[in-house]
């Protein structure tokens, strides 16, 4: 959930004007991001108090990686892809990753939490804010120090009387860190992923297509002036976090004595 | 897919600078008449391109996302990306997103048509 926002400052004559049609879609504006509550066995030390970012605030090369599948046969229309795809978001992830979803669901401006792994084995936590969502699409942005800054765009829609479910992704690395793992092994995990998610979504409704990845570099500059993104490095603060466990277990302790 | 449900009128804004009226939804579907608007706008020396969403009548978030990528272009040719008639909940959307970080956002086409010419 998110706090704050600049509608307050609106003018006289845009309060009285009628709710835009795409109104009660998107978040609102939060200066940073609040989780309303921490499912157990989520870790909330890399999203509270962070600020939300997209594809303009990260560091490396910018890519746009569309993931595509076919639901042919399937009597199925995009409402009811993207009504699954929401309620079952966490069933469609591969193992290893864990989506804990808000209390509210997949509604803009809930926040959520993420239990995952980066190349190496390296755990991490972190998160994402749903930034959009409407009858046939939703949208996830990505919190600071997340492996990637930008946003994820899930929807569904008919393409030759077959509706076709698609997540696309655009990113960049957001710290110089992320953006190395990203080309030892992390695009690759990434592209594997959601190959796994949309082939899972795609036997949810009894379809076996193979999914299409197709994968450009928007912007191959690296952003150097993004470079001290790496302080808030989700890697980095979940791995000191779980070599600390022990002092703080022994800190808990010694205040119950 | 959908037919895109937009329109965009390309127009000169003195020597410097072109101006695209947007025109209906800004969705998935208005890449082609977009990039198309683009091309259109940038022919000869122009070396700002200022969007005009007074009429901008819906946005969703594969909108947002290509301007991301209409910015990455325009950058790539040395040129400015301005924006006016936001209203306020696409300002707020701007927010939000951060694209307010690169894109210059005016209130009127007067102040936009300055800025694009005075640099």
């Amino acid at each position: 959930m998110t706090e704050q926002t600049p509608q307050d400052e609106m003018s006289e004559e845009e309060k009285h004007k009628p709710e835009p049609r795409d109104g009660a879609y998107w978040a609102r504006y939060a200066e940073t991001l609040k989780v309303a509550g921490v499912a157990e066995g989520a870790t909330n030390i890399n999203v509270e108090g962070r600020r939300a970012v997209g594809p303009l605030q990260g560091f490396g090369k910018m890519w746009q990686k569309t993931y595509r599948v076919s639901l042919k046969d399937a009597d199925v229309t995009p409402v009811e892809v993207i009504k699954t795809w929401k309620e079952n978001y966490r069933d469609f992830w591969p193992e290893g990753n864990l989506f804990y979803a808000p209390l509210a669901g997949i509604t803009p401006g809930e926040v959520a939490l993420i239990s995952g792994s980066l190349p190496g084995g390296v755990k991490l936590s972190t998160g994402v804010m749903v930034l959009y969502a409407d009858d046939e699409s939703f949208s996830l942005m990505t919190p600071e120090g997340h492996p990637f800054s930008g946003w994820i765009t899930f929807s569904s829609f008919e393409e030759e009387g077959t509706t076709v479910a698609q997540a696309q992704v655009l990113m960049r690395a957001n710290d110089p860190l992320y953006e190395i793992g990203l080309r030892m092994g992390g695009h690759k995990m990434e592209n594997e992923m959601w190959r796994k998610t949309l082939e899972n979504l795609a036997a949810h409704f009894g379809v076996n297509e193979p999914v299409e990845m197709n994968l450009v570099c928007v912007d191959p500059k690296l952003q150097w002036s993004h470079y001290r993104n790496i302080w808030q490095n989700a890697g980095i603060r979940s791995a000191l976090y779980t070599i600390t466990a022990p002092l703080r277990w022994r800190r808990n302790r010694a205040r119950q004595d | 897919m959908p037919e895109a449900q937009i329109k965009m009128n390309v127009r000169e804004a003195g020597h410097n600078a072109s101006i695209i009226d947007v025109q209906g939804e800004l969705t998935a579907f208005a890449e082609d008449v977009l990039m198309d608007a683009y091309n259109q706008a940038t022919d000869g020396q122009v070396r700002a391109i200022i969007l005009n969403f007074e009429g901008l009548e819906y946005m969703n978030s594969s909108g947002i996302g290509l301007l991301v990528t209409l910015l990455i272009r325009i950058n790539r040719e040395k040129q400015r990306l301005l924006t006016y008639g936001l209203s306020d909940h696409y300002k707020s959307i701007f927010q939000i997103t951060r694209l307010d970080d690169a894109i210059a956002i005016h209130d009127t086409e007067e102040e936009a048509v300055r800025a694009a010419n005075s640099a």
